[in-house]
């Protein structure tokens, strides 16, 4: 195995360029070695101006996003040895504006997560000293798509987000059917009025690329195709669910 | 919020849009593939020796084959309709122009209807 | 509500005056669906519907011809048998089945289906569903080919 592998890195410096560039930087190719641990290379060894987000380094905290080869991958989770002998391209995560070299603008997905109402609703009010009790079989029932870590390669991989910005996107929908079939929540009805608009599930034309990018098996194309049969019949009945 | 022409609120054209779609989607899987194969292939060149026209336009005449196939028509076209106008204003990025693209693709869906309905049941 | 950083494709300013907070939008290209497999293989599904129309367009001509008679019913066997129409219908015929292979393999996203308070493993949905396209599609080859 050599000794070094070869990462081009995409720079964009606002205050001195109008369009990003590409750095090549040198760094050692170790067997355990991901593509954050090149970039922490880079900054503590090589260019310390070199931007980027990252935090638990495991695949949990879901800061380090980025394109690797043109795959929407966590930094921390793609390893050298896998691109070797390489070059590996590094560029920020596609579909988000760019604020400095890796480092993406993600507000649109964090004004658009509230809006789903990720949060267990209940009709009633006050329910201090209750215990809500869950079977096995009613937690089976959302587990998957509890498991999201807000990495939003989902949202890089979505050629529609990419095309129409306005759409939910895929963590959105997927966190809430997290909740809509949670057992103890009520609120299936409010966030109908998000999801069953034109920008909601209905942009979603079932590429199937945001399973494939997702780190943590969420599914959210399964969720958004399971969730248009429920958002059909409830906006077109709506004397049944309301 | 919501782009030029786009509903904030829940759509119930998009929800009917969707249904028809699936239901189109579901029966042309089902019936178009061998349809395609036998009039589109097999028979033209000859593997297969075609119905004889006697027995074919007994089979058309019958009055519950006429509806089954004037349903499959009118949902492949609805299927089509949904799916052709996302092609469109996806893969060519034609956001501003989905109202018209919409409107001349159920136009065609119509179209293909009434025909159908004059083929089939007239 | 405002929805920060809304930018057009290139550097554009937003919020302050200051060079240090402009967004770089990066492009989409008008060939996006040409980038990965994955994007080809979606688009030629989605493409597959025109296919579906023109069976429909077909069919009707060809129901057409069996009103108008014995004669006009070989005239237009023979002209699906001409070299374009043929092509035409071929290309036609990968392109439904490539929509009824898709599209049943995709079904058992769509519904969870439950029995007996268990959910039924996706395979056995989509060979639920394979199988009967082999049913439907064996009747009605039995239908045309062998009854009439």
């Amino acid at each position: 195995m050599p000794d070094t592998i070869m990462l081009q890195v995409t720079r964009y410096r606002p205050e001195s360029e109008g369009a990003p560039t590409v750095q090549e930087y040198e760094v050692p190719l170790r067997e355990e070695w991901a593509v954050l641990d090149g970039l922490n290379y880079v900054k503590d060894h090589l260019d310390g101006t070199l931007s980027f987000r990252w935090s638990c380094r495991m695949g949990i905290c879901g800061s380090c996003g980025m394109t690797v080869n043109g795959d929407p991958a966590l930094s921390c989770g793609t390893f050298l040895t896998d691109h070797a002998p390489g070059p590996v391209r590094v560029e920020p995560l596609a579909n988000f504006p760019v604020i400095r070299d890796l480092v993406v603008e993600i507000d649109d997905f964090l004004l658009k997560l509230p809006e789903v109402k990720p949060w267990l609703v209940r009709d009633d009010d006050g329910v201090d000293g209750v215990e809500f009790l869950q079977t096995p079989e009613q937690l089976d029932a959302y587990k998957q798509y509890s498991m999201c870590i807000n990495c939003m390669l989902c949202y890089s991989a979505c050629p529609v987000y990419g095309i129409e910005p306005d759409f939910l996107g895929p963590a959105a929908i997927a966190l809430a059917q997290r909740y809509n079939l949670d057992s103890r929540d009520q609120g299936a009805h409010q966030r109908l009025d998000v999801l069953a608009t034109d920008a909601g599930v209905w942009a979603c034309t079932y590429v199937g690329e945001c399973t494939r990018a997702c780190p943590k098996g969420v599914d959210p194309a399964g969720a958004i195709q399971r969730y248009k049969l429920t958002a059909a019949a409830r906006t077109l009945l709506p004397w049944g669910k309301r | 919020m919501a782009g030029p022409g786009r509903t904030a609120r829940p759509s119930r054209a998009e929800a009917a849009a969707w249904l028809m779609f699936s239901a189109g989607g579901m029966v042309s899987a089902l019936l178009v593939p061998v349809l395609v194969l036998l009039f589109g292939v097999l028979f033209p060149l000859g593997v297969l020796a075609p119905p004889d026209h006697a027995g074919l336009a007994a089979l058309l005449a019958h009055p519950l084959v006429r509806i089954l196939l004037l349903g499959l028509c009118v949902l492949a076209l609805l299927h089509w309709a949904h799916r052709f106008r996302y092609t469109l204003v996806d893969g060519l990025q034609l956001g501003r122009m989905r109202g018209p693209i919409s409107a001349l693709c159920y136009a065609a869906v119509l179209a293909g209807s009434v025909w159908a309905a004059v083929v089939l049941l007239g | 509500m405002t929805r920060v950083g809304a930018t057009r494709v290139g550097a554009t300013r937003v919020g302050a005056t200051q060079p240090s907070t402009t967004r770089y939008r990066q492009p989409v290209s008008l060939f996006w669906w040409t980038k990965r497999r994955s994007y080809l293989v979606f688009v030629l599904r989605e493409l597959s519907s025109v296919a579906v129309a023109w069976f429909v367009v077909h069919f009707l001509l060809l129901v057409t011809a069996v009103h108008d008679g014995p004669a006009a019913y070989r005239a237009f066997l023979d002209w699906s048998a001409t070299p374009l129409v043929l092509v035409v219908d071929l290309v036609a015929l990968a392109f439904v089945v490539l929509h009824a292979v898709t599209w049943f393999t995709l079904a058992p996203k769509a519904i969870v289906v439950r029995m007996q308070g268990r959910p039924v493993p996706p395979r056995a949905v989509a060979a639920g569903h394979f199988g009967a396209w082999v049913v439907v599609s064996a009747i009605v080859a039995w239908v045309l080919v062998v009854m009439l």
